[in-house]
């Protein structure tokens, strides 16, 4: 069940993150851009924990974590950018 | 090869993970406001992802033998940041309409 449960949600996955390249592209604010530049980065989580399975490999553990921060950080600057104009007050 | 149940138990957290994310996505792309489009990716996508990685962390126990607590991190991880990235959004929004003069 596993071998079509995998392949399946990944194309669900691969599905959602068009969606959000579409949202990225066409804006129209640019909170709306970072917002899905944030989703995009929380599906390739997704993305990497099911090549984690599929691979039946745990290396991938760590790149997911650090996706997960890097993402955090990098919206964060940047609705602060949005916010006030400058990052670190 | 894992046992019967908990192949049944990981494919269908996995399913249930990718329509959540699925469903966050289509919200992103298709509602007609900022503030509505918030909504999706900050729920939907946050609790499909979190069921993808729980999923991730049940196959590895499995295979492994042994109880493996790592994944939970990132879910927990996701979990408290998501608020946060919504509150700062919206914020962030709200500041650009009265910016704009229609706030």
């Amino acid at each position: 069940m596993l071998t079509v449960a995998v392949p399946l949600t990944i194309g669900l996955v691969g599905l959602a993150m068009a969606l959000n390249l579409w949202r990225l592209l066409a804006g129209p604010a640019l909170e709306d851009r970072i917002l899905a530049l944030d989703t995009l980065t929380v599906n390739a989580i997704a993305l990497v924990m099911l090549a984690g399975i599929a691979l039946g490999t745990r290396a991938y553990f760590e790149a997911a974590l650090i996706l997960a921060m890097m993402g955090f950080v990098g919206t964060v600057a940047l609705a602060k950018y949005r916010l006030g104009g400058d990052i670190i007050e | 090869m894992l046992p019967s149940a908990l192949d049944i138990l990981v494919s269908l957290l996995l399913l249930v993970g990718g329509g959540f994310a699925l469903v966050g996505s289509i919200g992103l792309a298709r509602l007609p406001d900022f503030m509505m489009r918030l909504h999706g990716p900050t729920k939907a996508t946050t609790l499909g992802v979190g069921a993808i990685v729980v999923a991730a962390m049940v196959h590895t126990s499995a295979t492994s033998g042994r109880l493996s607590l790592q994944e939970l991190a990132i879910s927990l991880f996701l979990f408290i940041t998501a608020p946060v990235v919504a509150h700062l959004l919206s914020k962030a929004a709200l500041a650009q309409k009265a910016r704009d003069g229609d706030g």
